[in-house]
């Protein structure tokens, strides 16, 4: 039945004056106390060389010890190892995942440094994906893994960015919002600091390299944002040891020479980063990493898997009907295959056939060989039986005739012997 | 609807599980602040809410959606007066975009003129799931788009008010028919019409009844109970449960009643308050949709009827294969009254992630 659905001629959509208070201003409380019953995640991946300051920058972030033990110089490869944590402030649970990478930047050969890292934030993205297309799905209870900020650690030579920086960089941009940081500003003075830091933005920029830009288009954000990108890549200390200094007790680091404070931003940036990173902009990093990153690795895998959305002739195509021809496809593909198969196993199966004939062919044959010969000897040995009966028949008759003649000679000897006895007498 | 923004609902709130230790912190970090950021992100994106008006002609459908954004959302309907009744029934929109206090609402009412007005009124909630069914068949297009919008336009219909007329006995055959196959698909929220024909006491007694014949035909009204979140929800809800359906009286006039303008209705016998407790339960009414459920009725719209029907979906291609990877669609069936099957498949899944978690 077709629904008649009268809607008024003109789309616009009418601006309509209240004439009293009707209640719906309470809407953005109603959804930050249901958002904070349920509570946040961020993830956090840090990418920089072994001993760079990785895991003391991130004890510092969230004022709290997190237990790592620190990774030794001798890994063949870069891995990547994750670790979950929950914190609670006040009312708000967030769940703390930072990621880091061990053993960048140790080995001889730094080709395939890069590639741990992409592979880790694609599988994120990937696993988001497909709990996005199953057909039973839970995406408000799913546990977001995705890569919300990339910290990238800068060492501090003072010069340029190396150039595996820049590789890692590059590869990184488009996947997840990079920030980068100079890490253990403590060994660069402040005028060359300066130098160093225009240096490297020169550097990103014509490399092309698109790091995180601060939104400024949220007119109570955009004036702090504003001022705080003037200052990137943001010159951080970490220390989680806590120094007196004047009559309280203030994180630092003490040298001989002096005691660097690490809230104090005449020595780093470390408030700023913390300012940007937490205070300001956490919700805007989540949804960055939502809206473009996942959904241009999203729009990348479906074109890969063959799912176009309008065909050349700019006819919307359902998801449905490229599914159908691709169906279609793989299912006559499999009958082919199917064919072939049959074919192929008839083919065997007659070889074979013929083989067994062949050999029992020849099998009769020797059979046949066989019994001949069988019978021939069989032939022969009777002939020689015949033979020897013959002879031994012979032989008797010899035997009695040779008896008799010697008997015959016997009497004839004994007549003769008698005879000359006769004679004799 | 942005995921982020979205509050995930329902879902009991998950303890430290033993991979993810609680952490001490030392100090003040200023995580909090990320709510102030959610609420300013919020705010400038505006909220949307759609709301369908269900019942008879002459139930006071209009005026109570005017009485409730007090404003002229829409002109009140006088019955008879040359306006010919619709032969069918037909869906009337309106949209507007309200602001209060920094806070803009994009507000969509529809109306059904013609429900249960004719004859034969046999399937007359077909157009209705129809239209709602196609809401949702909308999004998950938008959805399942290659390129998608940053923010998918959401058109879904979050509550449905369905009119009863105050006849001061039960429920009649065409509202049971139409609450059970409404209720799976929509949040539906029954209000007595017109409230002021009946006394105090006749008000109970029909509440309590229509509350009877509810739970005999096992339809499931907004708040739903099998979705209360924990034990300060499920006090909340049980309260609200207990006063539904709302004897709720319309008026878009105001008086003056001792010194003070109030919206009313004015009879010979008295003034009719509408935001008087004492006289009909307008004012839960407004609660409920608008103070301190509207995210709550968007929530369980996206979370549950809305993956409801993208279950049914894409299971109607049976012999697709299916898996992680595969995106199971077939034709959009022409019929869209099919509703989706009982709230089993959803609890279900609810129920796997909780021993997940």
């Amino acid at each position: 039945m077709a629904v008649a659905v009268g809607r008024p001629s003109n789309e616009e959509l009418r601006n309509l004056s209240l004439s009293g208070h009707v209640g719906f201003d309470s809407l953005p409380d109603q959804l930050v106390n249901k958002s904070t019953s349920q509570g946040f995640c961020f993830n956090i991946l840090c990418v920089g060389e072994t001993g760079i300051g990785k895991s003391t920058l991130m004890d510092t972030l969230f004022n709290t010890k997190f237990e790592s033990d620190p990774a030794t110089h001798n890994e063949p490869g870069v891995r990547l190892k994750a670790r979950s944590y929950e914190l609670q402030e006040s009312n708000v649970r967030l769940k703390l995942t930072i990621v880091d990478t061990v053993g960048f930047g140790d080995q001889i050969n730094k080709d395939d440094s890069y590639k741990p890292i992409v592979e880790y934030i694609d599988a994120q993205f990937e696993a988001y994906l497909q709990e996005e297309l199953k057909i039973k799905r839970s995406l408000f209870n799913y546990h977001d893994t995705r890569i919300h900020a990339c910290l990238y650690f800068i060492a501090p030579t003072g010069h340029s960015l190396k150039s595996l920086d820049l590789v890692t960089m590059k590869k990184l941009d488009s996947k997840v919002n990079i920030i980068p940081i100079i890490a253990k500003a403590d060994t660069i003075a402040k005028n060359e600091l300066h130098k160093f830091k225009s240096k490297i933005m020169s550097e990103l920029v014509s490399n092309g390299v698109q790091i995180y830009q601060f939104p400024t288009d949220e007119e109570t954000v955009a004036e702090i944002n504003a001022t705080m990108s003037v200052h990137l890549p943001f010159a951080v200390v970490g220390s989680t040891e806590e120094v007196k200094i004047g009559n309280k007790m203030a994180k630092a680091r003490q040298y001989p020479w002096g005691v660097v404070q690490v809230e104090n931003e005449n020595h780093c940036d470390f408030v700023k980063l913390r300012e940007m990173l937490i205070r300001v902009n956490m919700e805007d990093l989540r949804e960055q990493t939502h809206s473009r990153h996942y959904e241009l690795y999203r729009r990348c895998k479906l074109e890969e898997m063959g799912f176009k959305d309008t065909d050349p002739d700019s006819k919307p195509f359902s998801l449905q009907e490229t599914y159908e021809a691709k169906r279609n496809e793989f299912l006559g593909e499999l009958q082919k295959k199917e064919e072939e198969m049959r074919q192929m196993f008839v083919m065997r199966v007659k070889e074979k056939e013929a083989e067994l004939k062949e050999a029992e062919k020849e099998l009769h044959e020797k059979f046949d060989l066989l019994k001949r010969t069988h019978q021939e000897e069989k032939k022969k040995v009777e002939d020689k039986k015949k033979e020897l009966e013959e002879e031994v028949n012979n032989f008797q008759k010899k035997k009695a005739a040779a008896q008799l003649l010697q008997s015959q000679a016997q009497q004839s000897g004994a007549q003769q012997t008698k005879k000359d006895k006769d004679k004799k007498n | 609807m942005d995921p982020l923004r979205r509050s995930p609902s329902p879902c009991t709130s998950r303890p430290p599980s033993p991979r993810t230790p609680p952490c001490e912190m030392l100090g003040h970090v200023g995580i909090e602040a990320v709510l102030e950021q959610l609420k300013i992100k919020a705010m400038k994106m505006g909220f949307e809410f759609n709301i369908m008006v269900v019942g008879q002609s002459g139930l006071g459908k209009s005026t109570m959606v005017n009485t409730l954004f007090k404003s002229k959302m829409w002109k009140s309907t006088l019955p008879g007066l040359g306006v010919p009744m619709p032969q069918t029934l037909q869906l009337q929109s309106v949209t507007h975009i309200i602001e209060e206090n920094g806070v803009k609402l994009k507000l969509t009412v529809t109306d059904t003129p013609g429900f249960g007005d004719q004859i034969n009124n046999d399937k007359c909630w077909d157009p209705i799931l129809g239209y709602i069914n196609g809401q949702y068949e909308r999004y998950l297009q938008e959805e399942i788009l290659i390129t998608r919008q940053r923010h998918i336009p959401d058109t879904r219909v979050h509550c449905c008010v369905y009119f009863v007329p105050p006849t001061g006995h039960c429920l009649r055959p065409l509202d049971i028919e139409f609450l059970q196959r409404l209720c799976r698909t929509v949040n539906v929220v029954p209000v007595i019409a017109r409230a002021d024909s009946l006394t105090i006491e006749e008000r109970e007694a029909f509440r309590r009844r229509i509350q009877h014949d509810l739970r005999a035909h096992c339809i499931e009204v907004y708040p739903q109970k099998c979705f209360d979140e924990d034990i300060s929800d499920r006090i909340l809800n049980s309260k609200i449960r207990d006063r539904i359906p709302f004897a709720v009286v319309g008026a878009d006039q105001e008086h003056l009643v001792n010194g003070r303008c109030v919206l009313g209705r004015k009879t010979k016998w008295g003034i009719i308050e509408v935001e008087n407790m004492a006289h009909c339960e307008f004012p839960l009414l407004r609660d409920l949709l608008i103070r301190s459920h509207l995210q709550d009725l968007k929530d369980i719209t996206h979370n549950v009827h809305y993956e409801n029907y993208r279950v049914f979906r894409l299971n109607q291609s049976h012999a697709l294969p299916r898996g992680p990877g595969w995106v199971n669609l077939a034709p959009a069936p022409a019929d869209l009254t099919a509703t989706p099957g009982p709230w089993k498949v959803r609890w279900q899944a609810h129920d796997s992630s909780d021993e997940e978690c």
